[in-house]
């Protein structure tokens, strides 16, 4: 078995120890996409479906380009054109795909909680991309990555996570991770976008955008997903960025250089100004070369603890 | 309990050793071309550092560049990946340069072998020499040293340890008898 176990599902259930390693072992892959051959053999002959459920083009690719930069076969299922479309179940999907002998699936699922329902019922590795409201791991990996490349350390880091908290993955994951490392963690947003009860997780909480820039070293601003706006949480699309926007002018009378993050993708002049985005102080593309360093760290470290189809059949048991 | 390790080299002696190397590492390499040493991690690292230093001080330039081979291993899949991949610089282009392979101990080949074929995709260097500090015989491939420190005849249970003042504190090379492979 690997040193992550079989499968990557979230930052929840791993230890500081395992997340160190990841963080460690994504540097030297970092070289990897600087050479003028971007490939290494390291997982030649492994064949890895990448099954995803929800729209994703960051996400993907990365993971795409992080599969092929180490020599992996890859498979690309969407849902639309799939028999996904057509009412087959996640687990008969997933079934049929190991049936053809492969050896990892990353998945990318709107319920929360998927990656784990399938980890369970089949024998290949699963990496989650993204499940639902509950984490999205190589996210807040690569941002724990970036956010150790430019301040040299996690330990006692101040970071901000600002907006829709309540429905992000992206925070949730983050905000394990950063506690784990040893980071101070707080959230700012509207109380209709913040999740109940965060507090107990030793997580503070800033309601004003401008004590949020005060207190941080870092703000990794999530995108506002548009839809919520529909749904009621807030008023307006202005009023949002009139309250809660992160500004150039807001920035300057922060104490100290603030490091800007986001996930992507961003909406520009709504949860983050332009100048922001485009400024000296934003890692956005940064953290997006990380993701594929991290990914790769990901895959390379689970491949270690890959699918012996002759052993552990505890696995082939229905539950 | 095994045997005690029996000292093979020490640091006099290693010092001389480095010295005759970088004298065949000129020779072989000739005047004109590019001349690159580049260190297999992890003590081959230190070994290249400092035999590029005695080139330096004959006059000959030299570039330094440290490989990798994790990632090209052959045996990934039976002891599962080696969770510290340490780091690959190589300075510049391989192409058209002699490029002297640097370990510390050279046994079944393989090493030598997966360094061989992430060279390849670097570049196309002129040439390729393997200048290693012990051959301690057992190879698995046909593959056989240029430069050599010391020529030592060691059975599968021994293990050959190499030691530098750079990371262990001091200079030795020991043939330790039983002990665990490496």
């Amino acid at each position: 078995m690997s040193a992550l176990g079989k499968d990557l599902l979230g930052l929840e259930g791993l230890s500081r120890e395992q997340i160190q390693l990841i963080l460690d072992t994504a540097e030297p892959f970092k070289e990897v996409s600087e050479r003028p051959i971007k490939k290494v053999p390291a997982l030649r002959g492994k064949t890895i479906v990448n099954l995803f459920f929800e729209a994703s083009t960051r996400t993907r690719i990365s993971f795409e380009f992080a599969e092929k930069r180490l020599s992996a076969d890859t498979v690309n299922v969407a849902v639309q054109g799939s028999s996904v479309s057509k009412g087959e179940t996640l687990v008969d999907t997933a079934r049929n795909l190991e049936a053809m002998r492969i050896d990892m699936v990353v998945i990318r699922h709107p319920a929360s909680g998927a990656a784990r329902f399938l980890a369970e019922r089949i024998r290949s590795n699963v990496i989650n991309a993204g499940d639902g409201k509950h984490e999205h791991p190589t996210q807040g990996l690569l941002d724990l990555l970036t956010l150790r490349d430019r301040f040299g350390r996690l330990e006692g880091l101040k970071v901000c996570l600002c907006g829709d908290v309540a429905h992000s993955r992206v925070a949730r994951s983050n905000i394990w991770g950063l506690l784990k490392m040893g980071a101070e963690v707080a959230v700012c947003g509207p109380p209709s976008l913040l999740p109940r009860g965060v507090e107990a997780l030793g997580v503070t909480v800033f309601h004003r955008i401008d004590e949020a820039i005060r207190w941080a070293d870092a703000l990794n601003i999530l995108r506002l997903q548009l839809e919520r706006m529909e749904a009621g949480f807030i008023p307006s699309l202005r009023e949002y960025n009139r309250v809660f926007g992160v500004t150039s002018e807001r920035l300057t009378r922060a104490p100290r250089e603030l490091i800007i993050l986001h996930p992507g993708p961003m909406n520009r002049g709504v949860e983050i100004d332009s100048d922001v985005a485009d400024g000296p102080s934003s890692v956005i593309l940064p953290q997006v070369t990380n993701g594929v360093a991290v990914r790769m760290a990901v895959l390379y470290l689970l491949a270690g603890g890959a699918p012996d189809w002759a052993a552990d059949p505890s696995r082939v048991e229905e539950r | 309990m095994a045997n005690p390790p029996r000292r093979l080299l020490d640091e006099t002696a290693m010092g001389r050793a480095l010295e005759r190397m970088v004298a065949e590492i000129v020779t072989r390499a000739g005047g004109s071309e590019t001349l690159m040493l580049v260190g297999i991690q992890r003590r081959g690292v230190e070994l290249a550092e400092r035999l590029a230093r005695l080139i330096s001080a004959e006059g000959r330039p030299v570039r330094l560049g440290k490989l990798d081979i994790t990632l090209y291993r052959d045996d990934l899949q039976q002891i599962g990946p080696r969770p510290v991949v340490a780091e690959t610089r190589l300075p510049t282009a391989l192409d058209g340069a002699t490029v002297v392979i640097v370990d510390d101990v050279l046994y079944t080949g393989r090493t030598i072998r997966a360094a061989l074929t992430e060279f390849t995709d670097f570049g196309r260097p002129r040439r390729v020499l393997l200048c290693v500090l012990v051959d301690r015989g057992g190879r698995e491939l046909p593959i056989q040293p240029d430069i050599v420190g010391i020529t030592v005849q060691a059975g599968p249970g021994e293990r050959v340890d190499v030691s530098v003042a750079e990371l262990d504190g001091r200079d030795a090379v020991e043939l330790v008898p039983g002990g665990d492979p490496a």
